[in-house]
């Protein structure tokens, strides 16, 4: 699908899990077009997924989690993992070192150079997206391909896949494709849920999905549970306070001047 | 509020857990410098609030040397002050991230830290240069009372900068901000009555060991609020389980030994000497236990 970008325009994924085969081509497209060599290759014992996690050297990660269709058979649930790109990204609220940038085309970004390898912004994502590199020293994730949209280029990952699940585009165009394909389900009698179309969960996600599954069946957080880092500056402070007034007031109590016999 | 949480580990490890450990110190010492100088009796605890001051400085220099030792580029720790992005520059203050605010209060609790050494030891070697008449007026009690603010940030900052994440434990909890710093101050009251005890008057020993008893009265508080937060959140076994529960043992023998030590107004014999072993290493085990255990 041929798709026209220029800066200052939103992009992002919509990632169709129904329509996911797990052949992990976009796995491959990453890291070949990425340049990322992955882990050595060991045996997770979990269905068909040995990449395990995203990570500094998984920026796409193919889930497959076996589960009971509503005929009692076997099934899959299968969705490709990536950064999901936050409109209210946590990792950007507490980087100290303003590494994490938003680009024109309204993706996060990591600028290698800037980042110190801190790694606030892991213990942030509420996704578990970025990985630390002991080679570089900093953390990795996910830059939507960065380079190939300067190059007026969709992301590798979009271009592999042979289904389609993974689309690429401006956010608004994607947020009509998932719209209809909502609705053509819905009518074949699916329960289909669009998690991070809409602002409910960090602002909006740049990369969205249509999960046949509640979103923890995918390792997401439901929308309750998208909460904001920032969120406890606010009582955090509030506890350090009270702590250092108690605190205070206990050294005052001890230090205070009184009489007593001093057997110095 | 319960929440589910996804997040992966950020790897913090033992250079972390150690800079957590002397910022609580570093701070501590200083604040009882401060309170023995501005509420204690004129001179009365002369040697203590010297001593308080000639401990904060020493070991908060080790603290940003720990820090920059975490880092995956240690030769970037600058980046955390000044903006590189290109195009950019200019200073770096994110007020969101407890990191950047933090790494500012360390640097100029180091700075006011550092004067206060100064003109406190050129004080004990009888000098009177300008760093001591700076400090022996009204404009001292100024720098003491700033570094004193700043020293109570520095050793309650690193609980907030737990909280403000999505780890489970770490942000199901308003309360690790005042624990750390009770906790802080209680092994800073008795680092400094070791080093008070030969300068110092029985006195002093005595309202240094009733001060670390108080910290340790807010501490348990906060223990006690610490677990009621994780309860709601449904995440206290996660600091309970897997063995952990033999480092609040840790923890709850140093609050014991403090508290024993405000009842009684002090140790002698043998609990003077193990009193603050114990006490230090419950503050040491408490940081441990709160920083491994969800990772």
């Amino acid at each position: 699908m041929s798709v026209t970008i220029s800066a200052g325009t939103a992009y992002g994924f919509f990632t169709d899990t129904s329509i996911c085969i797990g052949c992990k081509a976009c796995e491959v497209a990453c890291k070949e077009w990425n340049q990322l060599p992955g882990n050595p290759p060991h045996f997770l014992g979990d269905s068909f997924d040995n990449t395990g996690q995203l990570d500094d050297m998984n920026w796409r990660h193919v889930q497959f989690r076996e589960t009971t269709s509503a005929q009692g058979g076997p099934a899959w649930l299968m969705m490709s993992d990536v950064c999901k790109h936050c409109n209210q990204a946590s990792c950007m609220d507490v980087c100290p070192t303003g590494a994490i940038i938003r680009t024109e085309f309204d993706t996060v970004f990591i600028q290698q150079d800037v980042c110190n390898g801190c790694r606030n912004c892991i213990s942030a994502c509420p996704f578990g997206v970025i990985g630390f590199s002991g080679d570089t020293g900093t953390v990795h994730k996910c830059t939507l391909c960065y380079d190939r949209l300067q190059a007026g280029m969709q992301p590798a990952c979009a271009q592999a896949c042979p289904t389609q699940s993974i689309q690429f585009g401006p956010l608004v165009e994607l947020h009509a494709r998932a719209d209809m394909r909502l609705v053509a389900l819905q009518s074949q009698g699916h329960d289909p849920i669009l998690y991070g179309r809409d602002d409910n969960v960090y602002g909006g996600l740049g990369a969205f999905f249509l999960l046949m599954d509640k979103p923890e069946s995918y390792g997401l957080p439901s929308t309750a549970s998208a909460v904001r880092p920032e969120r406890n500056n606010a009582p955090g402070y509030l506890g350090a306070l009270l702590g250092s007034v108690l605190a205070v007031l206990g050294g005052l109590i001890a230090f205070r001047r009184r009489n007593e016999t001093e057997a110095q | 509020m319960d929440h589910e949480h996804f997040a992966v580990s950020p790897d913090w490890k033992w250079y972390i857990l150690l800079y957590f450990f002397l910022a609580g110190i570093a701070g501590g010492a200083y604040v009882i410098g401060a309170l023995l100088r501005l509420a204690g009796g004129a001179g009365r605890d002369r040697a203590a609030e010297r001593l308080a001051f000639l401990v904060a400085f020493p070991v908060v220099l080790i603290c940003p040397i720990l820090l920059t030792l975490d880092l995956g580029s240690p030769g970037r720790f600058w980046h955390m002050l000044i903006n590189t992005t290109p195009g950019q520059g200019g200073v770096n203050f994110v007020s969101r991230s407890p990191m950047s605010v933090g790494v500012w209060a360390l640097s100029l609790f180091a700075l006011v830290s550092f004067v206060t050494f100064v003109a406190t030891l050129s004080e004990v070697r009888g000098g009177r240069g300008a760093a001591v008449r700076l400090m022996a007026g009204a404009g001292g009690s100024l720098v003491v009372l700033a570094g004193a603010l700043l020293g109570l940030f520095v050793a309650s900052y690193t609980g907030v900068l737990l909280s403000v994440s999505n780890q489970a434990v770490w942000s199901d909890t308003w309360t690790l901000g005042g624990l750390f710093l009770a906790s802080g101050m209680s092994a800073a009251a008795v680092v400094v009555a070791q080093f008070a005890r030969r300068r110092a008057g029985a006195g002093t020993e005595r309202r240094l060991a009733e001060a670390d008893g108080w910290f340790a009265v807010v501490e348990l508080l906060f223990v006690v609020l610490f677990f009621i937060t994780l309860g709601a959140a449904g995440t206290a076994g996660t600091v309970l389980g897997h063995g952990w529960a033999l480092l609040w043992v840790v923890v709850g023998l140093g609050l014991l030994v403090s508290l024993l030590g405000l009842a009684r107004r002090g140790m002698a014999g043998a609990m003077a000497v193990v009193t603050p072993v114990l006490v230090v290493l419950g503050v040491f085990a408490l940081r441990a236990v709160i920083i491994f255990s969800p990772q």
